[in-house]
């Protein structure tokens, strides 16, 4: 808050001066952000290094494990759809964690949020296969984003009316919504075809909604962009993100000025439940035209993950989930060619969720980047 | 230094590449330069499912000129499309194992018509006539291994209680308890076989917490149709009870509890395919076969198997190996409703499509099916 109040005077009179002056200006104008990259990044390389130990423990030569991670991520164009297919449900789930982030809320139940909005999406691409495919295919959307954001909004609720801790709640409904999901597949939706694999029926070809032209990215990764860019500029150039921010760093002053905290809450457990729950409607639409047990791929839980590691930010959260789409990419080379355990990639973002989080303790404490001149 | 090991990996992905495509193309006169491609869905130890594929890996590993790619815990979403094609673009992979029942629709039928030119099998027996061709799946009677274990649970029983712990209430998983009760009354009429359903495949838990509780009510012999049976094998006999296994041998968890298994012959049907594909001959699209044809089979008595027990399911099994072969499911038989659901005089031998569509349990059997 300081820096940037000396800001204009600082860059209108610093500025064109000789060099240590201008880098100078430039740490003090953009220091911040410069930590927000330098920091992560740091950590990012910290837990590679450590990983790459790790695996050296194993009798495993650590550049080859990073070859092979390039590889299998970003080595090739496959290798990129691979990894952008992987990246485009956690940019939606994590949103569903990085969204209440702003009024201080730790929301971590965007898998149930992402299995409900599947439900609902579904259910109603099953009621209406009299319709076009693209009334169709906006209905899904809209049961998604209403299914997923009401199953998040019941937490939201529960805090602020009941007084139960939403994280505890949040995760709990996750659990309610897979077996609401089992009872509902098992049982009243079930595809009597459906022998051996309880499943809902199709949504049929035509309801699908593919991939993006010329690659083999669904439309998923659109879904996620745009939401991302939408929450930022909700976030950080509206009067409702800012009402949003204030109720987050102090509730009290928030009431105090008069702020309706309480529909702030809802409303964005609403979007972000939404968000989660458009994830899980385009894993029917994109990928397996039919609700059942496989929805539950844990993409609400690695969103916690990309949400935390992108310090909530909702653009942060594009180049993190790619960075996890890769990680996860790469994962089956790791297996194949190095003859690591599946478990070695969860070991990896293990490590680099610990350096992440002890890196917050940097932030502030770098000297050079205080632009003291 | 570095570029140097790199532009040579290169150049060998390069002319794995090319070879693709002439390994089975060209007639399948040579089985060299193969490389097959498993996928499982848990990991390849887990004492069950997943261990009994990669032990039918591991048997192709044996044959020279072929290379095995394997990838575990491989969830059943467009990760697997991925992984195939991973499998395909980076490995060379020409032959697919996608072992995962959800694997195939609409995951495995996608990958099959992008590379019409290479084979997937799939385990599970869902092929259909517009499924594509080159795409199969292949499937085991394990029900008639299970009978056996039945038999061998009957006598051996002492309570008369034998506990079965169940996934979920699916015909497959139905078929099995019903083929295991129906064994165990054929050893001790008065036998019961009482069943949980723990709700899915992998739930490590409550999979303890069934086990306990059967021999809590006085069961003293096991077995299970999950994915991993370690827990329920290791917690059966830590109480004392005896238990059959299934999908693998688990002798090795429970030497003195174990008395039999109902398992896959994987090591034995993976090396036939290879060999019928170097051959020039077609796989059928839809695969099944019991123990005569060699899919499944059972595992070695335990020593606490009783002389009697040998005797009577060695018979059985006698039968179920001859070229007449043997019914598990015959009329009348009747559900634990008191419904007759195979009418007196009806005998549906094992490929009766009746069969795969199973939503009872039978007499004998006590829980239910929802």
């Amino acid at each position: 808050m300081t820096s940037d109040a000396a800001d204009p005077a600082q860059a209108a009179g610093v500025a064109p001066a000789a060099a240590p002056g201008f880098l100078a200006g430039l740490l003090q104008r953009y220091g911040t952000t410069i930590e927000y990259i330098l920091i992560p990044g740091a950590a990012l390389v910290g837990a590679l290094a450590t990983f790459g130990l790790f695996v050296a423990l194993f009798g495993k030569n650590p550049l080859d494990l990073y070859f092979y991670m390039y590889q299998g991520a970003f080595g090739t164009w496959f290798s990129w759809q691979n990894t952008l297919t992987r990246a485009a449900p956690l940019i939606l789930t994590a949103l569903c964690t990085a969204l209440p982030a702003q009024l201080g809320m730790v929301i971590i139940g965007g898998e149930g949020a992402l299995l409900i909005g599947a439900l609902s999406a579904t259910s109603v691409a099953l009621v209406m296969p009299w319709a076009p495919p693209l009334v169709v295919q906006a209905a899904m959307v809209c049961a998604g984003v209403i299914g997923g954001g009401l199953w998040i909004t019941l937490s939201g609720a529960l805090r602020q009316y009941r007084g139960v801790n939403e994280t505890i709640s949040s995760l709990l409904l996750v659990y309610i919504g897979l077996a609401v999901l089992n009872h509902l597949v098992e049982g009243l939706m079930r595809d009597p075809a459906s022998l051996n694999k309880p499943s809902t029926r199709e949504i049929g070809a035509a309801n699908m909604i593919g991939s993006i032209p010329g690659t083999d990215v669904h439309w998923g990764l659109v879904f996620g962009l745009v939401a991302a860019l939408a929450s930022y500029i909700l976030i950080y150039h509206t009067v409702f993100g800012f009402s949003a921010r204030v109720a987050g760093g102090n509730i009290r002053a928030a009431k105090i000025v008069g702020l309706g905290v309480n529909k702030l809450i809802l409303t964005i457990c609403f979007l972000a439940g939404g968000a989660a729950g458009i994830a899980g409607m385009i894993e029917v639409a994109a990928v397996q035209g039919r609700t059942n047990a496989n929805l539950a791929a844990g993409y609400g839980f690695t969103g916690i993950l990309v949400a935390f590691l992108a310090r909530h930010n909702p653009l942060g959260i594009i180049p993190v989930a790619i960075l996890l789409g890769g990680i996860s990419a790469s994962g089956g080379l790791l297996q194949r060619r190095l003859g690591l355990p599946d478990a070695s990639v969860l070991v990896l973002q293990g490590i680099i969720f610990v350096f992440v989080l002890a890196s917050d303790a940097l932030y502030g404490r770098i000297s050079f980047l205080k632009g003291k001149s | 230094m570095e570029f140097g090991r790199i532009s040579r990996r290169h150049l060998l992905q390069g002319g794995a590449a090319l070879t693709l495509g002439s390994a089975f193309g060209a007639g399948g006169a040579r089985a060299a330069d193969t490389t097959i491609g498993f996928i499982y869905v848990g990991s390849r130890d887990d004492y069950g499912y997943n261990q009994a594929h990669a032990q039918g890996a591991a048997a192709l590993k044996k044959i020279a000129g072929l290379k095995v790619v394997e990838e575990e815990k491989v969830p059943e979403t467009d990760a697997v499309e991925k992984t195939i094609e991973s499998m395909i673009n980076l490995d060379g992979a020409s032959l697919l194992f996608p072992t995962s029942f959800g694997y195939y629709n609409p995951h495995m039928i996608k990958m099959a018509k992008k590379f019409p030119k290479l084979r997937f099998e799939h385990c599970g027996g869902l092929w259909s006539d517009t499924d594509p061709k080159n795409a199969g799946s292949y499937f085991g009677y394990i029900d008639e291994a299970q009978y056996i274990s039945g038999i061998v649970a009957g006598y051996t029983s002492k309570s008369g209680k034998i506990g079965f712990v169940a996934a979920k209430p699916i015909p497959q998983v139905l078929r099995n308890i019903n083929a295991f009760a129906l064994g165990a009354k054929l050893a001790n009429p008065k036998t019961t076989t009482q069943v949980i359903f723990t709700g899915d495949w992998s739930m490590p838990v409550k999979e303890a917490e069934a086990t306990n509780s059967l021999i809590d009510q006085g069961v003293d012999v096991l077995t299970c149709h999950v994915d991993g049976p370690k827990t329920m094998v290791e917690n059966a006999a830590r109480r004392g009870a005896m238990v059959c296994g299934y999908h693998v041998n688990q002798s090795p968890l429970a030497p003195k509890a174990y008395l039999t298994g109902a398992e896959w012959n994987w090591e034995a049907l993976y090396p036939k395919f290879v060999k019928m594909i170097a051959a020039g001959e077609a796989i059928p699209n839809f695969y099944r076969g019991g123990l005569k044809e060699g899919v499944v089979k059972t595992s070695p008595y335990g020593e606490a198997v009783s002389a009697e027990a040998r005797k009577h399911a060695d018979e059985i099994k006698a039968k179920f190996l001859s070229t007449e072969g043997y019914s598990i499911f015959k009329g009348g038989l009747m559900n634990n409703k008191g419904k007759t659901v195979i009418a007196a005089g009806t005998d549906r031998g094992q490929k009766d499509p009746e069969l795969e569509k199973m939503d009872y349990l039978v007499k004998g059997v006590l829980g239910a099916t929802s």
